[in-house]
């Protein structure tokens, strides 16, 4: 459903990419993985239309995406998280929720104002997804605080939510288990094997957390100094001498 | 008693002037909150709000239609009308092509943009300032009649009432609405608005609109609080209101309203027991101090610093 074709991404003299190519199939987990200034944020930002790569192809569903404007892609269904949680803050937990759906709520003013049927429908059915994810993450008790004031790793489930009330196709998460203790990890572990499994979600991740990756993903690109080095499942990426070299460095 | 009755025509009088400064500072801390950067022509669109609603007065009397509250409603109605669509103009021609290019460029466009309409307003209308009738008359008086009696003048209940319908009607819009809800959304975060698929662009249209459409609020009220208009009125009431903005913490909309409150009655105070003369040093002296000890204003959060 997704790939990547040769891309690259050069700021001014330093190729921060050279030449990557993954995909991601339908109802696959797929880690990007690599040491700290591999260019992992940078292939993300590329695919999310955060940065218009200098070379190569992406393809999404067929058709291409490189270069196009960061809302665009999302509304094709590409929705990504960041490595820094990004929450409205200052808005409530139901609320970030809410505001994710807005382009689905599509009303005009004037039924906002008279509240018709068909607005207060469609409220209804936004704020009825909105509960479901909060239980599904477990945090319907939260649901009127403001987000801000959420421990850390309840932030980083309502930021999945948030993701997941958009009703994506491919999810891009930006090392979702950074600053997560060993029991939110494996929560959120099995989270994304649920979205994969029960919602029939596509994730693409990066992840420093080698247990993580190990467990749920169907397969693995390696990169380093922003050249592929190896991709395949996690048995193979395990047992592969360049990925041992690459990370414990030359015995 | 008489030292009280005194005190107290002071505050209705600052009170009535600081609420119609709310009404106008709401459209500079609204825009600021979106975008970080300040409307100058915000001024200037209060300014034609009241040429607007002198226009459609002026025209229902020709007419021959005299009923006040039609008059008022219509006069009103027109005014949004005219300045809102100046509010989202100028958002499209001085911010829009410029936005996300250097800080001091879309400054410069407005300030163009303020001089444009200010000169525009010279040639259609003439420089001198016309009177502006005064529809509401009359009020009522309290105390004893040889002595010093408090004032409070039908046109300051009018004020008063119209500004807090508007604040009220503000308040539950940004909190319940949808695009309210959008609103605050882009103002803390514009990148990820954009990404979940929010057209940031139309919310900020509406923020300029919204924001216009107030100052045509307080552009027909002061009109008639102060019997005549010139295409300058907008110039120092804007910049009273960007005061207003900036005391109570710009950026927040319940700031703006408190910022406006707390200017017009220091200003009123300084007028009734210092000197006329004086209110203005008073006003500007207090941003000053409040920006020496609280640079964020009264209620402004401190901007937090990403990475």
């Amino acid at each position: 459903m997704l790939e990547v074709q040769n891309l690259s991404m050069r700021f001014g003299g330093l190729l921060a990419v050279d030449q990557v190519s993954l995909d991601v199939q339908e109802h696959e987990i797929v880690a990007i993985i690599g040491p700290n200034g591999a260019g992992k944020t940078t292939v993300f930002n590329c695919m999310s239309g955060f940065y218009k790569p200098t070379g190569g192809k992406i393809l999404f569903e067929g058709k291409e995406i490189q270069g196009k404007p960061d809302y665009k892609i999302s509304r094709l269904g590409l929705v990504r998280t960041f490595q820094h949680v990004r929450l409205f803050s200052r808005m409530t937990v139901v609320e970030n929720l809410l505001v994710a759906q807005h382009r689905h709520l599509n009303t005009n003013l004037l039924s906002g104002i008279l509240k018709t049927p068909n607005y207060r429908e469609k409220e209804q059915k936004s704020l009825d997804r909105a509960a479901y994810w909060l239980d599904r993450v477990g945090l319907m008790d939260m649901a009127n605080r403001d987000a801000g004031n959420l421990a850390y790793g309840q932030q980083r489930r309502l930021e999945i939510a948030r993701c997941m009330v958009t009703e994506p196709k491919l999810l891009m998460l930006d090392e979702p288990a950074a600053g997560l203790n060993p029991a939110e990890t494996k929560d959120l572990n099995q989270l994304i094997i649920s979205l994969k499994e029960d919602y029939n979600v596509s994730v693409v991740l990066i992840e420093h957390d080698m247990s993580l990756v190990m467990d749920i993903s169907d397969r693995i690109n390696v990169i380093n100094q922003g050249r592929p080095l190896a991709s395949g499942t996690p048995d193979e990426i395990r047992r592969n001498d360049d990925v041992i070299k690459a990370y414990l460095g030359e015995a | 008693m008489q030292d009280l009755l005194y005190f107290i025509q002071q505050l209705i009088n600052g009170l009535t002037i600081g609420s119609t400064y709310a009404l106008i500072a709401i459209g500079y801390t609204m825009v600021y909150g979106i975008i970080g950067m300040i409307n100058f022509a915000h001024g200037e669109i209060y300014m034609i709000g009241a040429y607007t609603a002198l226009i459609a007065i002026t025209g229902l009397a020709a007419l021959g239609i005299a009923w006040l509250p039609l008059v008022l409603i219509v006069a009103l109605i027109c005014a949004m009308i005219v300045s809102s669509s100046m509010g989202w103009a100028v958002e499209r021609v001085a911010y829009r092509p410029v936005r996300g290019k250097h800080r001091l460029i879309p400054l410069i466009s407005a300030i163009g943009m303020s001089i444009f309409l200010q000169n525009y307003v010279h040639l259609a209308q003439g420089s001198r300032n016309i009177g502006f009738p005064a529809l509401i008359e009359g009020g009522f008086r309290f105390g004893a009649e040889d002595s010093f009696q408090t004032s409070i003048t039908y046109m300051q209940i009018t004020i008063f009432a119209t500004t807090l319908v508007c604040m009220t009607i503000l308040s539950l819009f940004i909190s319940r609405s949808r695009i309210g809800r959008a609103c605050r959304a882009v103002s803390q975060d514009l990148g990820m608005a954009n990404l979940l698929g929010i057209d940031t662009n139309r919310i900020i249209s509406a923020t300029f609109v919204i924001g216009a459409a107030l100052a045509a609020v307080a552009g027909l009220l002061l009109g008639m609080y102060y019997g005549s208009i010139d295409p300058l009125f907008g110039f120092i009431a804007g910049l009273k209101a960007f005061t207003a903005a900036v005391l109570g913490g710009i950026g927040s909309i319940p700031g703006a309203m408190l910022g406006g409150l707390i200017l017009g009655v220091a200003e009123s105070m300084t007028s009734g027991y210092l000197s006329g003369e004086y209110k203005d040093v008073v006003s500007f002296g207090l941003l000053i101090l409040i920006l020496l000890f609280k640079p964020t204003g009264l209620l402004g959060k401190p901007e937090v610093e990403k990475i």
